[in-house]
Order: C-alpha cells, then structure tokens, then sequence
C-alpha cells in the first residue's frame, strides 16, 4: 500500500495519458461500473449522504486505526469518482487521511466534480471520510 | 416567420465554447439569458442615473424614481392588471410566495385549509407549511394523473367551505404541464376561497391576463423573462393586498413611525421595505418590451415547435421515457433513459457544450410521485433553435454508448 501522497502521483501520471475528456470519463465510467463497492447490508439510510443530483452511500471499517472505506452511489460517474476516492484514502492511517491534502482532485481535473454546485455529494462525501478519521486519530 | 439567427445576436452569452464545443443553452426554465438591450439598461442605469428612489429631491433620485414607477406601469400593463399600486415589486417568485404566506399566518385559523398541488415547486409548498404551522391551518394536496394533469376531480372533493386559500402553479417547471387555471380559479371562488397563480413558467410562454382570469395573487420572475435576477412580481387585487398584514419593516413601508404606533404606507410601498433592486427593476422593463416587441404568441409558436421537434427526435432513443405528457404542455420536455442516471447524461452532455437541467428541479414530491430520483429536462426559449436539438440528440446518443 502507497502512501496517501504516491498514489495521488500515480493517478496524476495515469490521468495524464488521456488525450481528450472522452477517455478520462470513459475510464471513470469503467471504474463506476466495476463490482459493487459497498455490502448491501451498508447499503441504508444511515449511511447515505444524499445529493440533489446523485446519492452516495459510505460506510467506514476501522481495524485498529487503518480505515478501510466502502461506498457507493446510483450515478456512474458519481460512482467512479468515489472509487477513485476510495483508492487515495482507504486502508490508510486514520491520522494520514484527516490530514490529507487532496491536490489530485484540481490535478486530473476533477475539481468540477467536486464543487459545491454539483450537488451529488462527493463533497460531502469527503467531508465524511475526513471526520470519520478525525475522530478516531487520537484514539 | 420569426428570425431566430437575428434574435440569437442580441444575445451575447450564447456566442461562447463551452468545453470546446459551440454553446447549447437549454435551460431556459431555470433562467433565461439576456439580451443586449437588458444588459444595456443596467450599464446605463449605473453610468447615468444611480440614486436612491422615492427620497431624494434631486434630479438623479427623482430621475430613477421615474424609471422605476414606469417599470411597475408596464408590468401593470403586462399583465392587464387593474391599478399599478397592485404590482409589488420583490426579489422573485419566491420572495412573492413568501410574502403572502406570511401575511396568512395571522389570518388563518385552526379548522382552516390552505390547497396546493402536487407538482409544486418548493417555492410554493414550504412556505405554505411554515404558514400552517404557525396559524394551526391544514395543508391539503391536489394529486397529479399519471400523465401530469392535475387530478381535478380530486381537487373539487377538497374544495369546502374550510378552504381559505388554493397556491398552484400555472405551469410546472418539472412537467410542462398547463395547468387549466381559470377553472382552478371558478372553482376557488365558488366556495369563497382566494387563489395564488405561481406563474414563475408561465409569463415567458403566455399571455397572462389578471382581470380576465380573476386571479387574486400571481407571482412570477423576471430572470425567467430574459430580465435581470432579483426582481420579482407579486400582483395582488388592491382589496386583498390592503387587507394583508406587511412583510418586511423598515424605510420605505411606512407612513409614521414613532414608538408608540407606526402606521404603514399605501400600496405598493407598504410591501416594499429598504431600497429595492432598482438598476433590475428598470431593466426589467427592457425585457417586458422585448418580449411585447416579438409578441408571446410568436415566442409561444416558436418553443411549441421545438418542443414537438424535440419530442420527435428524442423518442429516437433507445429507452427514453417522458416524465410528463400532460394534454397541454410549454417550452419543456422532461425524460429519462432506462438504466441511466440523469446525472450522468448532465455530466457528458455538459462536456459537450450543452445545457439541460437534471435532478429533481426542485420539486421532489414529483419525482416520488413517479418514483424516479430526478429526470433531464431541456427547457426552450425563443433563441433556441432546430439544429441545437438535433445537436444534443446527437450528444445523448453519444453519452448513451459511453454509459452502455
Ligand atoms: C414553477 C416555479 N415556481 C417558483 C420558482 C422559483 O422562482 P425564483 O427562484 O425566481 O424565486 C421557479 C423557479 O425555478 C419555478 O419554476
């Protein structure tokens, strides 16, 4: 398992080979496709943060202080975006991910994905993962 | 025939790339662009003339004063209402719902009801819900058809002699359904109920008549209207709008104040506290005199064979399913794809340059009533064009394969 800071670099080099907006959608739309990311037994209202545009489940394991992420989300893209998350920040020491600084975001040119206005709560979704990791650092 | 190339010229925004691609703005229901002459009026009221209104003896005050009452004249004449004082002036559709639901607070009782309909925008249900919970009235709901016709028959079974207010909507920014408003109107009346018209979707498309339809409040937006954001229009019968209990306090709504009692202003100034949006106020007539220059039946033709064309070509698709095909419908179409997320078509269609709307627009209770969590909706405007169709059928087919 990389480092927080490696595995954005790689996926900064990875987004850097698509020519055009095609390929890197088409690239997140093959990752929102892949298996199911979260058990379905996560699957509730508990756990949903609910967007105005698109739904995102997530739900956090913690095996002694490395947090592993599950979630999912009814759009694709919404769902390839949160799987790409999920690879930058899961299995990670929850005081590496509160402090994790997600430049890749602006870096690949997913910022648009993640604003405010979206509304398909990837952002919050973040926010969650985030506190998630605050809270249990100093245990 | 209209010439749409030379309207589109009078509207600077829509010559743009947008992600590399020529612009596609289709979503006119939320907000429509501006033409030259709107913007020019703003420029010019800044440049020339800003000073505040209704205070000042001096020429400019005065000068913007004038602007300003010649605003109201022309929406009064917009709308063929009655008096100017009945125009009030406020910051959109919703601040004009607000407005009345709020004076309704002290006027209802427990016992009493207040109807709206399922296919409300938010705008036109929350603020009815904090009205009966403060005043202990019952809010009562018209449900929809399946095909997005109010259900009439539903609605006289509510009707009584309980109900004191009915709020629906002309047109519905998610359905594109026409309401038959002057039989809603009848109907309200004969059980001595009053009616507020939401015709935030309606004064772009239609002509509104508000004596003809005797309508006791209508509300609506100039941004909907190729004019500016943050003006609005609640227009009330004179009778009903001094019987209603001002919104806001402050300058402007009063006749004296002391601390012992205030008294408050005539109409329209009673319901129009501190200093209004007045550069958007004047501007908002250029835009009324755009729309009376082109004729709304012109501008009605013209999306009515849009949203035919699109209709046409939509159902080309592979999965499309309209969400909402009312008899009478304007300016919108509102669908889904089986098996893909409305998101997702927003998402690449916007890569592409093209502006629809997705999610629930809000108005969530419909979308539950058809158990979708949101449709995309290509809403059309008099700048809208044939090709624009064709080019985003184009890009949804293109999505499509990329979501397959
Ligand atoms: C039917 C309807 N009512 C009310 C509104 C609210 O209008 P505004 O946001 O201008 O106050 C809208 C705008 O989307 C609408 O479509």
């Amino acid at each position: 398992m990389g480092t927080i800071v490696a595995i954005q670099a790689e996926l900064v080099e990875e987004f850097d080979m698509f020519e055009d907006w095609m390929e890197k959608y088409e690239y997140i739309i093959d990752l929102g496709k892949s298996l199911p990311m979260i058990d379905d037994k996560h699957k509730i209202e508990d756990n949903l943060i609910k967007g105005c545009q698109s739904r995102v489940w997530l739900h956090a394991d913690n095996d002694n202080g490395i947090i592993t992420y599950t979630a999912d989300s009814d759009a694709i893209i919404t769902k390839g975006i949160v799987a790409i998350l999920i690879r930058v920040l899961s299995k990670q020491k929850a005081a590496e991910i509160a402090k994790a600084d997600l430049v890749f975001i602006d870096k690949i040119g997913l910022k648009e994905q993640l604003s405010q206005t979206r509304a398909n709560g990837l952002l919050s979704m973040v926010k969650e993962m985030k506190l998630y990791a605050l809270a249990l650092k100093d245990r | 025939m209209i010439d749409v190339g030379k309207i589109r010229a009078q509207f600077p925004l829509l010559h743009q790339k947008v992600n590399g691609e020529n612009l596609v703005y289709f979503d006119n229901g939320a907000s429509t662009q501006k033409p030259q002459v709107v913007i020019d009026a703003i420029a010019q009221y800044y440049s020339n003339n800003n000073a505040n209104i209704h205070r000042g003896v001096h020429y400019l005050s005065q000068k913007a004063t004038d602007k300003f009452e010649e605003t109201r004249d022309t929406v009064q004449a917009f709308i063929n209402a009655n008096k100017s004082c009945e125009i009030i002036f406020t910051k959109g559709t919703t601040d004009s719902i607000n407005l009345v639901a709020n004076g309704y607070r002290s006027m209802l009782n427990k016992g009493d009801d207040i109807i709206i309909s399922e296919m409300e925008h938010h705008s036109n249900i929350v603020p009815w819900q904090m009205c009966c919970e403060v005043s202990g009235a019952t809010l009562k709901v018209i449900p929809i058809l399946d095909n997005g016709d109010l259900d009439m028959d539903a609605f006289e079974n509510l009707l009584s002699e309980k109900t004191k207010l009915v709020a629906v909507t002309h047109i519905s920014n998610a359905l594109g359904t026409i309401n038959p408003v002057e039989k809603l109107i009848t109907l309200t009346h004969k059980v001595g109920a009053k009616i507020l018209i939401d015709g935030a979707q309606a004064t772009p498309h239609t002509l509104v008549d508000v004596q003809g339809l005797d309508v006791d409040f209508y509300c609506f937006s100039a941004h909907k209207m190729y004019g500016p954001t943050g003006v609005g229009v609640l227009y009330g019968k004179e009778a009903l709008l001094n019987e209603l209990p001002p919104y806001q306090g402050g300058g402007e709504m009063i006749k004296e104040v002391s601390f012992e009692k205030t008294t408050y202003a005539d109409l329209p100034h009673k319901f129009e506290a501190g200093t209004p949006n007045i550069a958007g106020v004047i501007a908002f007539k250029a835009a009324m005199d755009f729309i009376t220059d082109l004729g709304i039946s012109t501008i009605a033709k013209h999306e009515d064979t849009l949203v035919q064309y699109a209709t046409k070509q939509l159902l080309t698709i592979s999965g499309m399913q309209f969400i909402g095909e009312a008899k009478k419908r304007a300016a919108l179409v509102s669908f889904n794809i089986e098996g893909l997320h409305p998101y997702d078509i927003g998402v690449l269609l916007d890569k592409m340059g093209i502006a629809i709307r997705t999610g629930h627009h809000c108005a969530q209770p419909i979308m539950e009533h058809y158990k979708v969590s949101g449709t995309a909706r290509m809403s059309f405007a008099i700048y809208n064009t044939k090709e624009e169709i064709d080019s985003c059928i184009t890009a949804i087919k293109k999505a499509q394969t990329m979501l397959a």
